[in-house]
Order: C-alpha cells, then sequence, then structure tokens
C-alpha cells in the first residue's frame, strides 16, 4: 500500500488513528487521576473526530449521529462523571506513579508489535487499508487491558475499560464504517449502565477497603488456609 | 559537470558554513529578545551575542594550572566538528557537493564527538562542577541521542535514505502527504532539541544555579576566546537542530538548485522560518518552569516514545505491506 | 410471533414493574408470575417452531437449537424464582440486605432473565453481543447484594474480568462484521446470523479465524473456561443463592450457545482451506483444560458454592470439548448435557440455598448430618450430587455416555482424558459430600422452612430424562444436531 493513493480524508483518518493510539500511551503514563481523565476525554474527542472523517467520506449520515454519540458519552459524559466521582471521593489531589514506567511502554510497544503481527495474515488487497486501522485499534484495545491488568487503582482501571470501548469503537468505525445503528445504540447504552454501575462500586469498594487500591481486595483466593 | 560550476558549488557549500557561524549569533540575540519582550523587559539588543563573542575574543585566555592540553584544544574542536555537523545539513539549497556527506549518521556522530570533548574539558580541571555538568550532559545525551537516531530513522524510512538532501528532496516532492510518523518524528525531535541545546525545561542556559545547571557548568573555567568558542560553539548547534527541524520537516521554499533567484528566496523563506520557530521556542520557555534534573528521563523518555510510536505507525499505517 | 414476544419482553415489563412495586411483599409472587407467563408463552412457541421448523423476522430467529434452550431458560427462570421467595425474605429478615436490596433482586433478576431470553432469540450477532453484556450489568449489583468486603471483591472481579472478555467478544464480533461486509452488500443484515450462515463458505477465512479467537476468548470467559475462569467461583460462591443457580443454570449456556453459534459461521469460512477443524480444536483445548483443572480444584474448595461453581466449569468444559469434537454423536450429547446439566445444577444450587440456611454457613467443615436434621434437604443434596457426579440413571449420565463413545470413535486417546478427569471430579465431590450429609449434626441444628418443589421437579426431570428421553424432545435434540453437526444421529 502507499499513502499517496489515498484520499486526503483517508490520510487524516490514518494520522488520527495514531493520534489515539499516542492518547492510549498518555493514558497508560499518567500518574494524576485529573490528568488521566482529561487524557480520555481527549480520546473520545479523537474518536468522534474519525467517526466524522468516515461519516463525511462515505456519506454515512448515521455516522455522524454516532459521532455526536461519541463525543458526548466518550468526550464529556464520561469524563465529567468521573471528575465529579473523582472529586466527591476526593482523589483529585492522589497521584499514582507508574512502577516501572520503562518496562510497561516496552509492554505496551510490544502488543502494538503484537495486533500487527496479528493482523498481518490479511492480505488482499481491499483490506490492507482497513487491516492497518484495524491493527491500530487493536493495539488501542490491548493497552486498555494491559492498563487494567498493571494499574491497581479503581478509576484508573475503568479509564483503562472505557479506553478499550474506544479502541473498539474505532475498530468498528474505520474497518465497517459504523456497526448497525440499533448495535451501536445497544453498546452505548451497555457503556453507559456499566459506567453508571462503576461509579456505585467506587463508593462501595471505598466503604468495604476505605481506600480505591483494588490490590487491597484480596480475600477471595484459592489459598488452602482460606478461612471465612 | 563542468570544472568551474564544481568550483562554484563548492564556494556555495563554503558560504553555507559560513552562513551557520555568521547567522547563529543572531538567532541567539532574536531568541534573548523576544523572550524579554514576552516578559516585559526591553532586553538587549539583537546583535549583542556578535558583540559578546567579539569582547570575548578580545580577552585574555586565563587557564587553571591543572589544565591539560586536552583542555586548551577543545574549545577548537568542538567548534570545528559542530561548524562542520551544521554544514552538512542544508540551509538554503539540497543541491550542493557538501550533501553527499550530509548523513545522518554522520551528523550524529560529528555532534557526538563535539559533545565527547566537551565533557572531557569539563573535567579536566577537576573543579566539582564541571564534572557535575559532564556527568549531567552525558546522562541527558544517553537518552537523547537513541531518541534522535531513531525519529531520524523514521524520515529515513519514508524517504529510503539516510541521507538528508534526498529526505529533504523527497519532503518537497511528497508535500501532500499526511504521515503520522512525521508527527511524532517532529514531536520527539523537537524534545531531543530543547534537551540537546540546554533549552528550558531541561537546562537554563541563562543561569549559574549550581543546583541546575548543565551546559554552562562544563564551560564555566573558560574564559577570554576559548569561551568564545565554546559559547559560539552552543550557539550553532542550536542553529543546527533549529535548521534541522524547519528544513526537514517544513522544507517549502528550500532551493533545490543553484540559482541566484532561487537561492535569495531560499534565504528569505529559511530566515523568517528559523524566526518564527525562534518565537514559539520563546514562548514556550517563558510559559515553562525548568524541571528537576531527576524528572529529566521521564522527558526523555517521551521523545524515545514518540519516536518509537513514528517509526512503529510509518511501518503499520504508511508501508502496510 | 406474538408468543416469542411474549416470552422475551413479558420479564423486560415485569422487572419495571417489579422496580415500582408498592408492597415488597407482594414482589416474591409477581415475580413467578412473571416468570410463568414467559414459560407459558414459551412452550406455545415452541409448539409453533415444531410446526414451522423455523420462525423468522422482527430481527429473531427460532430453530431447533435455541428453542430448547428458551424453554428451559424459562423453566428455571419459574423454578428459581419459586425458590427465591421464601429465601429472600429469611436473607432480608436476617439483615443481610434491605427492602431496596430486595426491589433490586427481584428487578434484576427479571432483566437477567430478559437478558438471556433476547441473546438467545436474536439473530443478530451484535445483539447478542449487547444482551450478553446486560446481563453482566444485571447481575453485578446482585452479586455485591450482601455487602460484605468479599461480596464487594467479587462483583468487582466479575465486573472487570467480565468486562475485558466481552470486550474483546466485541472485537471479534467488529471482524466478523468486517468480514461480512465484504460478502453482503446490504449493512443492515452484515450482523444476521441466519443471512451470514447462507454465505459462510464466501466469508475471509482469515478474518474469520481471527474473529474467531476473539469471540471465543470473550463468550468463553463468561462460559468460565480456564483461565478465563477466576470470576466464576467467586460471584457464585459471595451472590445470593437464587443468583448462583441462575448464573449456572443459564448464563454459562447462553455463553457456550453464542460460541457454538459462531463457530457455525467459522467452520463455514474454514471448509475450503487446509485447517477447517480450527475452531473445533481451540474448542477441544479450552474445553479440555477447563474440565481437568477444574476437576482438580473441586478437591481443595472449602466453601459449599465455590464447589460447585468448580463443578459447572468442569461440566462447561466438557460440553465445550464436545461441541469442538464435532460429529452428530457429540454434538447430540453436548446438547443434552446442557439440558440436564442445567437443571441439575440449579437443583442443587437451590439445595445448597437450603443447606446454608441449615447450619448458618458454607464454610464445608462446619455443614454436617444434613440427613439427621432435614432428610428432604440431605436427600435433595445427596441425589443432586449423585446426579451431577454422573450416576445412572440420571441423564448426565446418558449425555456422558454419549460423550464418551462420541470421543471414542473419533478420538480414542482423549477417552482417556476424560476418563480420569470424571472420576477425579467425583472423587473430589463425595469426598466432602459425605460428612456434610451423614455427619453428626452439630448441638441444636434445627430443620428450616425449605420448598423442595423446584428441587423435585429438577431432579425428576433429569431421571427422565435418563431412563427415556422423550421423543418429542428426541426430534428437537435430533434438528438442533443436524443444524450444528451437519448430519442426523436418529
Amino acid at each position: 500500500m502507499n499513502l499517496e493513493q489515498l484520499s486526503l480524508l483517508q490520510q487524516l483518518m490514518v494520522v488520527l488513528a495514531a493520534v489515539v493510539l499516542f492518547t492510549s500511551f498518555v493514558l497508560l503514563e499518567q500518574a494524576r487521576i485529573v490528568a488521566a481523565i482529561h487524557a480520555f476525554a481527549w480520546q473520545g474527542v479523537l474518536v468522534a473526530l474519525v467517526t466524522t472523517i468516515v461519516a463525511i467520506s462515505g456519506e454515512q449520515l448515521h455516522l455522524i449521529f454516532s459521532a455526536v454519540l461519541t463525543l458526548g458519552l466518550k468526550a464529556i459524559f464520561i469524563p465529567w462523571m468521573l471528575h465529579r466521582l473523582v472529586r466527591r471521593l476526593q482523589l483529585d489531589r492522589q497521584s499514582e506513579p507508574l512502577r516501572r514506567p520503562a518496562l510497561v511502554i516496552m509492554m505496551a510497544l510490544a502488543l502494538v508489535i503484537f495486533s500487527y503481527w496479528l493482523v498481518l495474515p490479511m492480505v488482499e488487497k481491499e483490506f490492507i487499508f482497513t487491516r492497518n486501522i484495524v491493527a491500530v485499534s487493536l493495539a488501542v484495545v490491548l493497552i486498555g487491558l494491559l492498563m487494567m491488568v498493571i494499574r491497581t487503582q479503581a478509576v484508573i482501571q475503568v479509564l483503562g475499560f472505557m479506553s478499550m470501548e474506544n479502541g473498539l469503537f474505532l475498530a468498528a468505525v474505520s474497518a465497517t464504517g459504523g456497526m448497525p445503528l440499533v448495535v451501536e445504540l445497544g453498546v452505548a447504552f451497555d457503556v453507559l449502565v456499566a459506567m453508571v454501575l462503576f461509579g456505585v462500586f467506587f463508593f462501595q469498594i471505598r466503604q468495604s477497603i476505605d481506600s480505591l487500591d483494588v490490590d487491597r481486595m484480596n480475600r477471595l483466593t484459592e489459598r488452602v488456609d482460606d478461612q471465612t | 559537470m563542468d570544472h568551474g560550476l564544481s568550483n562554484i558549488s563548492w564556494g556555495l557549500a563554503l558560504l553555507q558554513v559560513l552562513l551557520y557561524a555568521v547567522l547563529s549569533p543572531l538567532l541567539l540575540g532574536w531568541l534573548r529578545k523576544v523572550k524579554a519582550r514576552l516578559q516585559n523587559r526591553r532586553g538587549a539588543p539583537v546583535w549583542q551575542p556578535y558583540r559578546d563573542i567579539a569582547k570575548l575574543f578580545g580577552k585574555e585566555a586565563r587557564m587553571a594550572h591543572t589544565a591539560s592540553q586536552l583542555y586548551r584544544a577543545a574549545p577548537y574542536i568542538v567548534f570545528v566538528s559542530t561548524l562542520l555537523a551544521a554544514g552538512a545539513i542544508p540551509l538554503i539549497t539540497t543541491d550542493l557537493p557538501t550533501s553527499a556527506i550530509a548523513d545522518v549518521i554522520v551528523i550524529a556522530g560529528l555532534l557526538g564527538l563535539a559533545r565527547f570533548f566537551l565533557a572531557l574539558a569539563g573535567m579536566d580541571v577537576g573543579t566539582v562542577f564541571g564534572g557535575l555538568g559532564a556527568s549531567r550532559e552525558m546522562f541527558v545525551a544517553a537518552l537523547a541521542e537513541p531518541a534522535m537516531l531513531m525519529a531520524v530513522f523514521t524520515l529515513a524510512m519514508t524517504a529510503h535514505s539516510t541521507n538528508l538532501s534526498s529526505v529533504v528532496d523527497y519532503q518537497l516532492l511528497h508535500a501532500t502527504e499526511l504521515r503520522p510518523s512525521y508527527i511524532f518524528a517532529l514531536a520527539g525531535l523537537v524534545l531531543v532539541a530543547i534537551a540537546e541545546t540546554g533549552r528550558i525545561p531541561v537546562d537554563n542556559p541563562a543561569t549559574h544555579l549550581e543546583l541546575t545547571m548543565v551546559h554552562e557548568a562544563m564551560v564555566l573555567e573558560y574564559s577570554g576566546r576559548h569561551l568564545a568558542l565554546m559559547e559560539w560553539a552552543a550557539s550553532v548547534k542550536l542553529l543546527l537542530y533549529f535548521v534541522l527541524i524547519t528544513n526537514v520537516f517544513f522544507p517549502w521554499g528550500l532551493a533545490q538548485d543553484t540559482t541566484l533567484i532561487s537561492l535569495g528566496i531560499s534565504f528569505g523563506v529559511t530566515l523568517s522560518k528559523l524566526l518564527i520557530l525562534a518565537m514559539l521556542l520563546a514562548l514556550s520557555e517563558t510559559v515553562l518552569a525548568k524541571m528537576r534534573v531527576f524528572r529529566v528521563p521521564t522527558f526523555l523518555n517521551l521523545a524515545l516514545l514518540l519516536a518509537l510510536l513514528g517509526l512503529l505507525s510509518h511501518v503499520i499505517l504508511e508501508v502496510g505491506a | 410471533m406474538t408468543s416469542l414476544l411474549i416470552t422475551v419482553f413479558t420479564p423486560l415489563v415485569g422487572g419495571l414493574l417489579l422496580a415500582l412495586v408498592p408492597r415488597l411483599s407482594w414482589a416474591g409472587w409477581i415475580n413467578v408470575l412473571v416468570s410463568l407467563i414467559s414459560l407459558i408463552a414459551s412452550v406455545v412457541l415452541a409448539i409453533e417452531v415444531a410446526q414451522h421448523d423455523v420462525i423468522h423476522g422482527w430481527g429473531f430467529r427460532i430453530d431447533a437449537f435455541n428453542i430448547y434452550l428458551l424453554v428451559l431458560t424459562a423453566f428455571i427462570g419459574v423454578t428459581t424464582s419459586i425458590f427465591s421467595r421464601p429465601y429472600m425474605q429469611y436473607v432480608c429478615s436476617s439483615g443481610l440486605t434491605n427492602s431496596l436490596g430486595m426491589r433490586l433482586y427481584h428487578t434484576m433478576y427479571q432483566i437477567f432473565l430478559f437478558t438471556m431470553l433476547l441473546a438467545l432469540s436474536t439473530d443478530n450477532l451484535g445483539i447478542l453481543w449487547v444482551a450478553v453484556e446486560g446481563a453482566t450489568l444485571a447481575t453485578v449489583l446482585l452479586v455485591s447484594l450482601y455487602r460484605t468486603p468479599e461480596a464487594i471483591e467479587a462483583a468487582w472481579k466479575y465486573f472487570i474480568l467480565c468486562g475485558v472478555g466481552i470486550a474483546l467478544a466485541l472485537f471479534g464480533t467488529v471482524l466478523l462484521y468486517f468480514a461480512a461486509q465484504h460478502v453482503v452488500t446490504e449493512a443492515a443484515i452484515g450482523l444476521s446470523w441466519s443471512h451470514l450462515y447462507k454465505v459462510s463458505g464466501q466469508l475471509e477465512p482469515t478474518i474469520m479465524n481471527l474473529a474467531f479467537v476473539f469471540l471465543l476468548i470473550g463468550y468463553g470467559t463468561k462460559v468460565g473456561l480456564v483461565p478465563m475462569h477466576q470470576w466464576l467461583p467467586d460471584a457464585h460462591s459471595e451472590g445470593p443463592t437464587p443468583m448462583s443457580a441462575v448464573l449456572s443454570g443459564l448464563l454459562l449456556n447462553v455463553a457456550l450457545y453464542a460460541v457454538v453459534r459462531l463457530k457455525m459461521l467459522v467452520d463455514g469460512s474454514l471448509a475450503a482451506t487446509a485447517t477447517p477443524h480450527m475452531a473445533g480444536y481451540m474448542l477441544m483445548g479450552f474445553g479440555l483444560v477447563s474440565f481437568l483443572v477444574a476437576g482438580l480444584f473441586l478437591h481443595r474448595q472449602r466453601d459449599i458454592k465455590r464447589m460447585f461453581s468448580y463443578s459447572s466449569i468442569e461440566h462447561m468444559g466438557l460440553m465445550t470439548f464436545a461441541f469442538g469434537l464435532g460429529g452428530p454423536l457429540a454434538t447430540f450429547g453436548a446438547l443434552l448435557h446442557m439440558l440436564v446439566h442445567s437443571l441439575t445444577k440449579s437443583a442443587i444450587f437451590i439445595t445448597v440455598g437450603h443447606t446454608a440456611h441449615i447450619a448458618g454457613t458454607q464454610t464445608i467443615d462446619r455443614i454436617r448430618g444434613l440427613i439427621r436434621t432435614q432428610p428432604a434437604v440431605g436427600w435433595g443434596l445427596l441425589i443432586g450430587v449423585a446426579a451431577i457426579a454422573g450416576f445412572p440413571p440420571f441423564g448426565v449420565f446418558t449425555s456422558e455416555f454419549l460423550l464418551l463413545s462420541a470421543t471414542m470413535q473419533t478420538q480414542p486417546w482423549f477417552t482417556v482424558a476424560l476418563l480420569v478427569g470424571l472420576v477425579i471430579a467425583f472423587a473430589g465431590l463425595f469426598r466432602h459430600l459425605h460428612p456434610m450429609v451423614y455427619g453428626a449434626p452439630p448441638q441444636g441444628q434445627q430443620p428450616v422452612k425449605a420448598n423442595m418443589l423446584p428441587v423435585l421437579l429438577h431432579l425428576g426431570l433429569v431421571l427422565w430424562l435418563g431412563i427415556s428421553i422423550p421423543v418429542f424432545l428426541a426430534h428437537w435434540l435430533d434438528r438442533a444436531t443436524q443444524l450444528i453437526a451437519g448430519a442426523h444421529l436418529l
């Protein structure tokens, strides 16, 4: 594939997809919770932008709707809600530095390469442009997953979860021009409900272990001396 | 190519090297002026750096008793190798005989040589500050150099050449393409440039505060013409990075031949680009605060990450075989 | 069509109704009533399907494969709601939860049933995903209903693990849609299973292969396949017991159902390639590992509900293995096993609910002498475990026998692994069971008010299925087998 063969809008899409990947890295490294929420909001804005571009270039009007939906949900509502929760839980000054940042970044880079390797077998010509963006989206998904594994702070884990959703949405939009509207609405609804439930859980966890460090929840293990 | 023309182009190449030497204090003066204005000061005139250098050349060069021959030779080596590295980067035209050696690896090597002697000279006298500055300089360089090479390799992979002139030619030919890798490489290179030329937030060139200084600490013992050469070399290095950034990423207007008109246009365009970039740097230096030395690795890791992402996005999104 | 809509949407309406019900004492009864309406409608639907073969429309598709799961889901919904009415009153009076929790429980119970029925009946793979994710969302607050630190930890683990898993499934769905777009021109039907099944031969095999990996990991998390099973024992042991019954009896089945439906598409796509059975091999691998690992874990459990949840993982592993094996005999056996396992396991969890009530604890070491304190519960547990362990004449024996003979026919070496696994699981269950049922009861252990009707119904059905499978059911299963494996058994 050659970049010159792509239209300007497609090139812009490629650039934006790459920047989305970069925000994933920023999110992964972020120590301060509020800053991480902002990074997530920017990622939402970028995904909404990609959606708009696909909508314009493919003249698919229903994608405009999903772009607005993404912007409203991922870039405004969820960050706003997390912000409020963080302030109510008095976490806004808390910072949770990443342990071994260089190693984590290396792992994330390895995930990028891995996701590219996964999609490589799709060699048919018509797939190649989308395949590459699918690789980037998959990397965003996997970095979100890595974030959930490595970070132990509940709010940051939720951000990881939500950025996985962003990656999925990016894949859906760029590879397939958006899922059917009813599915998209269903997914958005699920994300919304999940966010509300996460909010409920923050308070429950806080009440239970007096912190949001989920590593401290370790009562349920397969130890033999486990007494309940 | 007949002999006479070849002489002219060699002359042009020499002129370009001289231009670097002549222009660099101007850039520094302009930078300081803009910064002063942004901070509501009047500031020194733009040509103040010329006066400083001239003044230093006129003074006696005092040296410590413990200083060796290396200490005496270092300013010349640093200045010449920096200037040589600069001369290889196309300033106003890509069609020069020196463009054959304008390879990024050569440039990195020459800069490395300059840095090596700078650090050695810093340690030579045996004062605390010199050693401290030298170790900090090497610490920054160890992180900045891979990032720089990675960023430049991203460009080289796109242009299929590590020769800067070819890279610039390729850029001029494909100017309308949006490349994610270029954005990452540019961002990475800007961070590297800030670290390498000792600007805020990595180092503050205007201070002699022992807790923070890096470059100033190494040249603290120098005086007279030696100091003048060291300062001049530093300003050439700043110009070098400026030119690298402007002419590789925004090469529009750069001459690809050696006719007088295009050279003139190119000179004007390049100069204004450099001045604009200097204004941007002044702005960022006004806004940002100097970071602690131990935060510098984070800063440079970001540069490395950007450069790596540039490389990856080139492979994944642009080539995608 | 009407009966289908009633079956699926009654629980949704019921759930909203239960959120608003003025008197909490009615909630239990309304819960039973709503489930019952759904069950009756599903039976009517089953009769319709028997006449028309396939019912199609409005984005739904009912064929032989999902109709029996629909009826099963509605049935277990009813029996568990019968059990849960008095049980939840006991929970509420013992102070583990309050009236708000009760309201939440009843609402979410119906919403959960709705998501299960929707997932089973929909033709759209996107909606399938939405429904399965919805099931997590509906149940996650129920897992943390008791608000103990353990319950909250279990719920968080459940939420995060299933959330991640299901997100990967969505990625698989996106890839599937991507492959479909190059075959199906109309975007609206690009995720319709019936449509994709027709054209599955043209779907790009490389993409389908990749998509299936993600789908298997995603839905496999919900099935409880090792190593994505971590959430399952926690959620089962810390949530209210009726929840454990429906999770084990229904959710795992639905997730497996999704995997099998998707495998049918992938098989169609890969048929012409060098590795036509790739999907089957993956299922066999995951299934066998889950089966053996869960069997081993059975031995070291101290919590009775955790123990039975590992038994669920074991059986899900066996079914996954069987579906992976393919062929009419294995498929028939797996379908039958889905049925009998759901019935038996939910009966066991209901009994376990009573058991924990009697003993006042879920710790196996402190549950003793059930048969002397309350013979009905003791016998219920004993028979239930005998059934799940695969003793004749129960249905689980029949299905496991079918699975073993199918394995013997195609992959004889795996039979050894299966037999060893069955023996390990059997030993694991009985070493814990024996003292619980026969040991000396602690001082002052009192019988409780227990409604054993659901247990009796379930175990009776399992016994019936073990002795003779009714003709109409055999035909259903055979048609489903024909659909999945491409050949009749009978």
